[in-house]
């Protein structure tokens, strides 16, 4: 099977750079990483199907020099996906933008709280509990805040 | 043969579904009645998966061709004894939830969950979980994978609250890449061997080049891996899980890794029965199993426990399916059967103790055994089924596997089945734990507990030893500290259960509506129990088709599969 190396090449940079730019903390950035990477997807499900050929419309052409309609068909069910995934991500960084005002992936909670707890090994020799509940319950219960 | 009759409920769980999902979305304005057409439409799924499980188990397994092209060209429904059974449970258990959610939405005026989105949405989440089961086509396989998490992005996030945006987009990005992953695989099945049937993709993976047909199913594994939660594939899980409303996290537990498990499960016998991966399957199933019980015994909060025992047991169900005989693959979907039904009931009862007792934390959650004794005995079977005390059906799925894994007799099994036992012994501390500090101790000790884990001299119960918090036999460690001094910032300090008990201000009743399905998941469970030896004898004769691979074959190909 012959395969045109401009396809491959282009479908390489597209999947490697939306690899990269779904690395992002920006949800805008793992949208447009998204694209990319689907384009990527599906351009590399086209080439590796075979080799170009007629339309594949019945009596057009003879049987064997027709594309094969299947991976067609099933690229464009992707692509259908792919745009309704893209608008619930965007939906998604909308509302993180409502929310906090930047769309920006936040640390998961185990995350957060083991950062927490380094801040607090980190200070043990002046981390005094006592001292801190006498400052008031709200504002004493967060190391980092305390310090900062 | 009864002719079109039987196959003809094929797609019926499928296309019920989903037209009850645009009836429920055009009656989004009349509550009741979206109720009864939900609730009607997955009972009637019920129904019919309850047939096709009899009609398959007496005459082989089922296939219908949509559009009526030939097995080898059109897109093919496929029910044998495996698929028939993991359908009519994840019917049972969905119904279950669907009928708890609507109890949870009368009491409570959430406005987090919407109703009127949240009936459709459950019911393609329920279409996507049933074409999984049924598909006989890997593209078709990939569109319902993408059909239930779609539904899946949208139940994690009703409402758009902060938390579940932040769990949610965890969530959504890594499925995404799981997405695309499959569809790269399904590029080079296709590729490769030029068809997608998967049971043409099973006669002529065999005669691909040993590295190419490798490369294909570990594609395909680390694809499926991702979804079943497979360590370390598994670490999107207890983060995402825990913050949806209680009826979506049970339905996600129960069934979204399982349909993973199942792909895997079917990947494994039809298309690649000689696999070279055994090894790496079994010591992924290791890990998956003593790294999800230890992070379950350090969570301060029951939902997140559940979420790590949840992804400590489907190493558990990989055991099984790594051994590959026929006694491994029968344990594992005899586990896999369980641990659907005990796992979306632990969830449920869980939402019931946040409903009656107002939070999952246990640094704030004590005396529920009083306060509730219902509650409490619904949380102690299937507790004590998951840790797999006899006679319930954990005890029974877990000693199948290990059976079968003495019966393998390698050194690796032989550590499996060691990591098995211990497993099920951390998980026993896990919800033993749970039990001491929510139910057992009374709401006094509680507050002293939380008090003095915040401050050491305010003379309670606790003793406290530099940075550990010591009371009877438990012991709190620095994380639980910190947990505990973020909940006194985070809200209102008076928020844990002994004041709000003075208060009085919790709800007395749980409307009978909640209790019900959870009542009836923990019955279904206990019932499998009771029928443990029949059941085993189904899911012998499910785990021989699998292994055998003929009966599908032939069913899917007619005379050409020889």
């Amino acid at each position: 099977m012959n395969v045109s190396l401009v396809l491959v090449a282009t479908c390489g940079v597209l999947v490697g750079t939306g690899v990269f730019l779904m690395l992002e903390r920006s949800l805008t950035r793992v949208l447009v990483g998204l694209v990319l990477l689907s384009n990527g997807v599906n351009l590399g499900f086209m080439v590796s199907a075979g080799e170009p050929g007629e339309p594949p419309i019945y009596g057009s052409a003879p049987t064997a020099d027709m594309a094969d309609p299947l991976p067609q068909a099933l690229v464009l069910t992707a692509i259908v996906i792919t745009l309704g995934t893209t608008a619930f991500l965007l939906a998604m960084a909308h509302r993180s933008w409502q929310l906090h005002g930047h769309d920006e992936v936040q640390d998961d909670v185990e995350d957060a709280s083991i950062r927490r707890l380094a801040d607090a090994d980190e200070t043990s020799q002046g981390y005094d509990l006592d001292d801190r509940d006498q400052q008031g319950d709200h504002a004493s219960a967060r190391p980092e805040e305390d310090r900062g | 043969m009864t002719g079109l009759g039987v196959t003809a409920l094929l797609p019926l769980p499928v296309l019920l579904s989903l037209l009850g999902a645009g009836a429920a979305l055009m009656l989004s304005g009349r509550p009741t009645l979206q109720r009864w057409v939900s609730t009607s439409v997955l009972a009637a799924v019920v129904a019919i998966a309850a047939t096709l499980l009899v009609v398959v188990d007496r005459e082989g397994p089922q296939v219908l061709t949509l559009g009526g092209w030939s097995s080898t060209l059109g897109i093919s429904l496929v029910a044998d004894r495996l698929a028939a059974l993991m359908l009519l449970v994840s019917s049972v258990v969905t119904l279950a939830v669907l009928v708890y959610s609507i109890g949870q939405g009368i009491t409570d005026d959430d406005r987090e969950a919407p109703v009127s989105i949240y009936h459709p949405t459950f019911l393609v989440l329920v279409a996507g979980v049933s074409n999984a089961f049924l598909s006989g086509d890997l593209f078709n396989l990939f569109v319902s994978f993408e059909m239930l998490l779609f539904a899946s992005y949208v139940l994690l996030t009703l409402g758009g609250t902060t938390a579940r945006v932040r769990a949610g987009t965890i969530y959504v990005v890594v499925n995404l890449v799981s997405s695309m992953l499959f569809l790269v695989s399904i590029a080079a099945v296709y590729s490769a061997v030029g068809t997608l049937n998967m049971a043409q993709v099973a006669l002529r993976v065999g005669e691909l080049p040993d590295g190419v047909s490798l490369v294909l199913q570990l594609l395909l594994l680390v694809t499926f891996s991702i979804k079943a939660a497979v360590f370390p594939l598994s670490l999107w899980l207890p983060d995402s899980y825990p913050t949806a409303p209680a009826p979506v996290t049970a339905v996600f537990a129960g069934l979204l890794t399982k349909v993973g498990v199942y792909a895997i499960l079917r990947m494994q016998t039809l298309i690649f029965p000689d696999s070279d991966l055994t090894v790496l399957l079994l010591v992924a199933a290791l890990l998956t199993m003593v790294i999800g019980a230890l992070g379950a015994i350090a969570q301060s909060d029951i939902k997140r426990m559940l979420s790590f025992t949840l992804v400590s047991h489907i190493g558990y169900m990989i055991f099984g399916i790594a051994l590959a005989t026929t006694a491994g693959l029968s344990g594992a979907i005899f586990y896999v059967a369980h641990h659907i039904t005990i796992q979306t009931a632990l969830f449920l009862v869980v939402g019931l103790i946040e409903t009656r007792a107002g939070s999952t934390s246990l640094l704030r959650l004590g005396g529920l055994a009083r306060l509730s004794p219902l509650i409490a005995v619904l949380f102690f079977i299937p507790a004590m089924n998951l840790a797999g005390i006899p006679p319930m059906s954990g005890f029974l799925g877990k000693t199948g596997l290990l059976q079968a894994g003495l019966a393998d007799g390698s050194a690796l099994a032989l550590v499996l089945v060691a990591a098995g036992v211990v497993t099920s012994l951390l998980t026993l501390y896990a919800v033993a734990k749970t039990w001491a500090l929510a139910f057992w101790r009374s709401p006094e000790q509680a507050h002293d507990m939380t008090t003095s884990m915040i401050d050491p001299d305010s003379g309670t119960a606790a003793e406290r030893h530099g940075d550990h918090v010591h009371m009877g036999p438990v012991t709190f460690g620095p994380r639980d500290l910190e947990a505990a001094r973020a909940l006194r910032a985070d809200d209102d300090p008076d928020r844990d259960l002994h004041q709000l008990l003075l208060e009085d201000a919790l709800p007395r009743r749980l409307p009978l509506l909640m209790t019900a399905p959870a009542a009836a998941l923990v019955a279904v469970s206990l019932a499998l129990s009771v029928v443990g030896g029949p059941f085993y004898g189904y899911t012998d004769r499910a785990a021989a088709d699998l292994a055998d691979r003929q009966p599908y074959l032939s069913a899917v190909l007619g005379e050409e599969a020889r």
